[in-house]
């Protein structure tokens, strides 16, 4: 919510910028967030149905209250190991503009807010592939929380179909 | 006022679309007087429209061309193919008129003179007729709030004798008979009778018969007559509303239209008889009753003495009836959109139900099971109705294809033919509409390309008129619309040797037939020596390609030398919901269209026998089939294994081929509602969409012919890739 009011109301000093609020969970022992305005609901691990010709990361659809819903797995598509997975695992449907799909994540952790000064963009070292998956970085309590990309994250309908 | 504007516009394009027909009719050779009589009619009511808001570019085209098809009408003018030619030309031109004020765009106003002139040059004498002719639709002012003192005689015609001067309405004395004589020699129209019985639900939705009442007084000095229909019963009296009736007498000029203007909203809520009086009834129906004033209209409560209607057995000449419905009704698209998106998800629902009742072990003869089936019956009419609601003939598509033959034929120097077949054919609103752009390309394609000059033609034995084809039709579960011409056939030796001058093909590579008519379709490919106002600028069948995809179609050429070509599209009936097979492969639950499945066999492993590496034939009744394993196709296993009791599920791609699809068993034929993937998520290919089962799994929906085709045109895959 970045209502003025809100703003005023937040403890943010006047030099930090205006605070933004990210949902941040788990992919093996790794830490990643994505804005949180993005995101549509959490859902609980569902079977998904595999489509055929599709690359590794898709992990197939879902029916989410009557539309079908891809599901992307965010550990293979950021080229991640690759685990089985389990029912304690999520899908976070997130709404990246026109389209809407589910990131299968190991678990939801919490809800962060910061400021743009407290973020970094990821050092130049960076392989491209996670350069342009994750825009920016933060320390939380001595741990790395990465800030993803949607944009990028969510395949394009030409990357899928190729 | 724009609102009116918008709906003028609306009936302009089926008033045009009923003018093209007669005129094309006409251009068939039917010249009888009703044919040319609709065409009049239709541009006339365009002017009649036009001159309301003030279009005078419209009117004033649309009146030249009415005289002289007026002329036609009276047989002052032979119909010619030359005039009708030129009716043609000019039809084209009023809709192009009727856009460009719809835009309120610039008018093409030499194409207009140039056009009105010829116009002319086809009536006698031009002058004499156009003043009187606009008289017409002169909007008529009806002074009808005026009635006061010498109202009724405020507009007639200063021959007829002068009405008696009338006091005004609120303090009006009975009408006596006296008075009668005198408005019955005003003229033909001198009143009406009017009879009023409210229904029952007239009371129950708030109307009051009374305002009915003041208003048909405002028309002019009524004599109103209450009749109670008393119930032999008190009892009866609640059951039914309608036991009063009112007669009302009017002298007025207003038609029977004003007093069904008055009764608009309460139409299927009364019943109303108006007939016009002649002079005897009009003497007739004035008895010497004392009937009230009409703002002192009789009370429910006191029954008048029932009078005899005079305008009783008129009544059924009337020329019209109050419960007269409009046969039409236009309905937001969007609206119709979020209905069939219910009616997708009541058959989702459904299937549900079904599941767990089947879960709850209900014997199948018991009363629930039997309501299941009929809901199911229900739930299968809905659809089907629903689905009606959105398709469309594509006669209009059709319609519009016959100008930009005219405009194409003319702009290259050809003399060129259309022949439509199958405009009945209903299809989808949204195809249709997607449709015209491809449709227009290809047209103009055949027009230019497809068909030969006039003289090679005639060097090579054809008629001189070239004739396109354009045929729409069902075709299991399908719509197949056909552009064809009798043109020279593809030089396909030319096509081949453009598409490697342009790279779009290596030299070296072997195509058959087919696959070079399929360089057609590659992007930056145009075969036009010279670069034509019509086609040929590298942006044509490519693009026509990709929109009949978008619109899951599929296009497919089929061309002989010397003889034509023929260019085929392929639509899904776009429907929300199908019949599918319910099959599992390898563990995935898919769906099968039922309407792309010709027959299904139970399969025994010796049935199969391998002929090449990774090539399977299957024998059906000394017919040797290609074997295609589903699992296999769509990535699920690696190698065909087939089990005893597996299924094969023939389908037949394209006529007379016949392809068997290994499953491992068939679970279920149910309705499944289609739901698409290509916003979310994009084509797959090999598969149509997706649908929710009534375990709330998703499945996917298979595209037999687009599997069958990625198998066997992998290699025509490859070119294409490596030409892009």
């Amino acid at each position: 919510m970045t209502h003025p009011n809100d703003q005023d109301a937040k403890p943010a000093g006047p030099d930090s910028g205006d605070p933004t609020e990210f949902l941040s969970f788990r992919i093996g022992d790794d830490e990643y967030s994505v804005d949180i305005m993005s995101v549509r609901e959490i859902r609980g691990w569902t079977q998904t149905t595999s489509l055929p010709h599709s690359p590794s990361f898709v992990r197939g659809v879902i029916n989410l209250r009557g539309t079908v819903l891809p599901v992307i797995d965010l550990a293979m598509r950021l080229g991640l190991a690759e685990t089985d997975p389990e029912d304690r695992n999520v899908i976070i449907v997130v709404d990246a503009g026109e389209r809407v799909m589910g990131l299968r994540v190991d678990a939801v952790s919490d809800i962060l807010s910061f400021t743009k000064d407290q973020l970094q963009p990821p050092p130049d070292v960076a392989s491209p592939a996670t350069e342009s998956f994750v825009k920016a970085l933060t320390i939380l309590d001595e741990r790395m929380v990465r800030m993803l990309d949607l944009s990028t994250v969510l395949p394009g309908i030409e990357e899928i179909a190729a | 006022m724009q609102e009116i504007m918008a709906s003028f516009f609306v009936e302009c394009e089926e008033l045009h679309e009923a003018l093209t027909d007669a005129l094309q009719m006409m251009a068939d050779g039917e010249h009888d007087v009703e044919t040319i009589n609709v065409a009049f009619r239709a541009v006339h009511s365009i002017k009649g429209g036009a001159g309301a808001f003030g279009l005078d570019d419209l009117v004033s085209f649309a009146h030249q061309f009415e005289t002289v098809m007026d002329g036609c009408r009276s047989g002052d003018l032979g119909i010619t193919d030359d005039l009708v030619q030129l009716f043609l030309r000019c039809g084209d031109f009023l809709s192009d008129l009727i856009r460009c004020s719809r835009d309120s765009d610039d008018i093409n106003t030499s194409v207009a003179e140039g056009l009105i002139g010829e116009l002319a040059g086809y009536v006698p004498d031009s002058g004499d007729d156009g003043p009187e002719e606009t008289v017409d639709f002169q909007p008529t002012t009806l002074s009808l709030g005026d009635l006061g003192p010498g109202g009724p005689a405020l507009d007639l015609p200063a021959d007829l004798p002068p009405l008696p001067d009338l006091p005004p309405l609120g303090d009006l004395p009975p009408l006596d008979a006296t008075a009668h004589p005198d408005t019955a020699t005003t003229g033909p129209r001198q009143g009406l009778s009017v009879t009023f019985k409210p229904e029952h639900e007239l009371y129950e939705s708030g109307n009051e018969p009374l305002f009915f009442l003041r208003a048909l007084a405002d028309l002019g000095p009524c004599d109103i007559s209450l009749s109670f229909d008393a119930p032999d019963d008190l009892v009866d009296l609640a059951k039914s509303g309608h036991r009063l009736s009112w007669q009302i007498d009017i002298d007025t000029e207003a038609g029977p239209a004003d007093v069904h203007e008055i009764f608009e909203f309460a139409v299927g809520l009364c019943q109303i008889d108006v007939t016009e009086r002649t002079a005897a009834t009009a003497a007739d129906a004035a008895p010497d009753l004392p009937a009230p004033p009409a703002d002192d209209a009789p009370p429910p409560d006191t029954p008048a003495p029932k009078i005899t209607t005079p305008a009783k057995p008129a009544a059924k000449s009337a020329p019209k009836t109050a419960t007269k419905a409009s046969p039409t009704v236009r309905v937001d698209l969007e609206r119709i959109e979020r209905l069939v998106n219910l009616v997708g998800e009541l058959v989702i629902n459904q299937a549900m139900l079904t599941q767990s009742i089947a879960e709850e072990n209900i014997p199948p003869n018991s009363p629930v099971s039997a309501g299941l089936d009929e809901f199911m019956q229900l739930t299968r009419n809905i659809q089907e109705s629903v689905m009606m609601i959105r398709a469309q003939p594509v006669k209009s598509l059709f319609q519009r294809m016959s100008r930009i033959v005219r405009e194409a034929s003319t702009a290259v120097g050809k003399s060129v033919k259309l022949v439509t077949e199958g405009d009945t054919t209903e299809i989808d609103k949204t195809a249709i509409e997607c449709l015209a752009d491809p449709l227009t390309h290809m047209i103009r394609n055949a027009v230019d390309h497809g068909l030969e000059s006039s003289e090679k033609r005639l060097e090579t034995g054809k008629s001189k008129q070239g004739e396109i084809r354009l045929a729409a039709a069902h075709r299991s579960g399908r719509v197949i619309i056909e552009v064809s011409d009798d043109g020279g056939g593809i030089n396909r030796e030319k096509v081949r040797s453009i598409a490697e001058s342009k790279g779009l093909v290596s030299p070296d590579a072997a195509l058959s037939d087919s696959e070079i008519d399929q360089l057609l379709f590659l992007p930056g490919f145009s075969t036009a020596d010279a670069v034509s106002n019509l086609s040929g600028r590298g942006v044509g069948m490519d693009v026509v390609k990709t929109q009949i995809t978008s619109l899951g179609g599929r296009i497919t050429i089929d061309s002989v030398p010397g003889k034509g070509t023929t260019f085929s599209i392929s639509l899904p009936l776009t429907l929300a919901v199908l019949d599918g097979m319910v099959v599992t492969v390898a563990g995935e639950t898919l769906v099968v269209p039922v309407n792309a499945i010709v027959e299904s066999l139970s399969l025994e492993r010796k049935d199969l026998n391998p002929v090449s590496p990774g090539q399977t034939v299957l024998c059906v009744r000394d017919q040797f089939v290609p074997v295609l394993d589903l699992g296999r196709e769509l990535g699920y296993r690696n190698a065909i294994c087939v089990d005893d009791g597996a299924i094969a599920l023939l389908i037949s791609p394209e006529e007379g081929i016949l392809v068997a699809m290994l499953v491992d068993s068939i679970e279920d034929q149910r309705q499944v509602v289609i739901k698409g993937m290509q916003e979310s998520y994009g084509r797959v290919p090999g598969v149509a969409a997706a649908t929710i089962l009534g375990d709330g799994k998703v499945a996917l929906i298979l595209d037999a012919n687009d599997l069958v085709q990625n198998a066997a045109g992998a290699n025509l895959t490859e070119a294409e890739r490596k030409a892009s």
